[in-house]
């Protein structure tokens, strides 16, 4: 972090009980909607560690449900997520493991659209409501969300960055960090870029008409 | 530029350009974010906004926890400090409050973290409670979470305001230490007396443990709370009387860290030890864990 701002320290308004296994939760899915799409019919948790231990009492179960229906941390339904998620059609289903992972709370996430296809994400949740999404579908990476992000879904090709990049500079939009990411030379790979001032729904839909190799654009 | 390294160049800036610290850090984050001091002004009563709902329904409702083990203590307290509690009224009451704003945590309401979550009753508890009898305008709590707020940044940048780093001295500590600034600046104290405050406040529950009974934030979270709202009001009422703090406020941080540092993990919110690790917790963390009836759960 930069530096703190005030709203850092009396902030953030949230859901209780837990800034971590709450709120935290609720951003990790809140992350997977936007990644994912929001056409989602069905999705399935997995908690680890803490969250597994303590996740029900702390309402982590309810906040990853609300999340994926894209309720924000501070929204007081939370609690009342399932009873949501029926109304909405989202199948849902839990697993606990003990697993080892690196982090204590850390959720894996797999959605499903109406069309069938089928993200998967892993969060964790590192406190005071911050998070880090550290791999989608099978790829490490690494996202935290405190700047706007903009996530690129491409195959992995020359020229793809110089594209982004430019129309980025001409819109006078600064990158913060970028990074990219493959799972192998010319497979799928993706691009995330935080940036200064955010992306609007126009650039990014420029971006996509760029390439053929430009699969989807998401931004965090 | 309004920038402060630590204490001493708070209270220099605040002497200097004849400030209270709420107004250095209103033009700190002004300078800091771009935004127009309205419109961070008008952030931060939303804050206050959800702070006062919070404990309007934690004291009229007998709110209970998502796990069973907590609620309408704060009413019960409430309802007694009426009488003529012991603390006097206006401290009961604010004592009361504070649990109230903790209890709706538990119960997942909507709260603001101050600095957490775990902490989030102590600055609303005091602030709501004293305001109506002592004529604060909303205008003037708002300032006042700014004051907090500097006091929070100054402990959270040299210290920890975790419960995982520091144990609950870095939150309910930092929450009192907040709280205790704050109403000092609201009772006209100068910029040196909210700092006095501030360490008193924070050297009251050095050492504190984090041990939550089966990790959940509830016990001894909602009473730590409480014990909080008094802590920062007698840190205060002894600045304002002309009271020091041997030790300034930036060596109390200092001493905060290195404490949290030497603490075990056990006693930083992992629920290994202190009052987490007695049998009682042991056996409520047995019987609430054991009853898994979610449906949703796979296998």
């Amino acid at each position: 972090m930069a530096d703190y701002s005030v709203f850092d320290i009396i902030g953030p308004r949230m859901t209780g009980p837990s800034s971590s296994h709450t709120a935290g939760a609720c951003r990790i899915a809140n992350t997977a909607r936007r990644i994912a799409g929001e056409d989602i019919i069905a999705a399935e948790f997995t908690l680890y560690g803490s969250f597994a231990k303590t996740g029900f009492g702390h309402g982590t179960d309810k906040a990853l449900v609300a999340g994926i229906l894209g309720f924000s941390p501070d929204d007081p339904s939370i609690a009342d997520a399932y009873e949501a998620a029926q109304k909405a059609g989202l199948k849902v289903e839990l697993c606990l493991s003990e697993a080892p992972v690196e982090h204590p709370n850390t959720a894996r996430i797999s959605v499903t659209s109406s069309k069938g296809e089928v993200t998967e994400i892993l969060g964790q949740s590192v406190g005071g409501g911050n998070i880090r999404i550290v791999e989608i579908n099978g790829l490490d990476l690494e996202i935290t969300g405190e700047y706007p992000t903009l996530i690129l879904q491409y195959r992995d090709m020359p020229g793809i960055v110089a594209v982004v990049t430019h129309v980025l500079a001409q819109n006078k939009i600064n990158i913060a960090f970028m990074r990219v990411f493959r799972h192998g030379k010319g497979l799928d790979a993706y691009m995330s870029i935080e940036t200064d001032q955010p992306v609007s729904i126009a650039i990014r839909e420029l971006i996509v008409g760029l390439s053929d190799g430009i699969i989807k654009v998401f931004a965090i | 530029m309004y920038e402060f390294h630590d204490g001493a160049a708070l209270l220099e800036l605040c002497t200097s350009e004849g400030i209270p610290i709420s107004k250095a850090m209103l033009l700190r984050e002004e300078a800091l974010s771009e935004t127009s001091s309205e419109a961070l002004l008008r952030e931060m009563r939303e804050n206050l906004t959800t702070m006062k709902q919070a404990v309007e329904r934690g004291l009229s409702d007998s709110v209970r926890s998502l796990s069973g083990l907590s609620g309408g203590d704060a009413n019960r307290l409430y309802e007694y400090s009426k009488a003529a509690p012991l603390l006097g009224s206006e401290a009961c009451a604010a004592a009361a409050a504070s649990m109230a704003v903790v209890e709706v945590n538990a119960a997942m309401g909507c709260i603001v973290a101050s600095p957490t979550a775990g902490a989030c009753g102590i600055l609303p508890g005091v602030l709501l409670t004293l305001a109506p009898k002592r004529g604060w305008s909303d205008e003037a709590l708002v300032q006042a979470l700014f004051c907090a707020g500097a006091i929070g940044l100054l402990i959270a940048r040299h210290a920890s305001i975790s419960g995982a780093d520091a144990g609950c001295q870095a939150e309910t500590g930092s929450a009192a230490s907040m709280a205790a600034a704050a109403v000092a600046e609201l009772s006209s104290g100068t910029p040196q007396m909210c700092l006095h405050a501030a360490a008193i406040a924070l050297k009251n529950v050095l050492g504190l443990v984090c041990d939550p009974v089966c990790g959940l934030v509830e016990s001894p979270c909602i009473k730590r709370n409480a014990l909080g709202a008094v802590n920062a009001l007698l840190a205060a009422d002894l600045a304002l009387s002309g009271v020091k703090s041997l030790i300034p406020f930036d060596e109390v941080v200092e001493a905060m860290r290195s404490v949290g540092v030497l603490m075990r993990p056990e006693l930083r919110e992992t629920a290994l030890g202190g009052l987490a690790a007695t049998p009682t917790a042991k056996r409520l963390t047995n019987t609430l864990f054991a009853k898994r009836e979610n449906p949703y759960i796979k296998g």
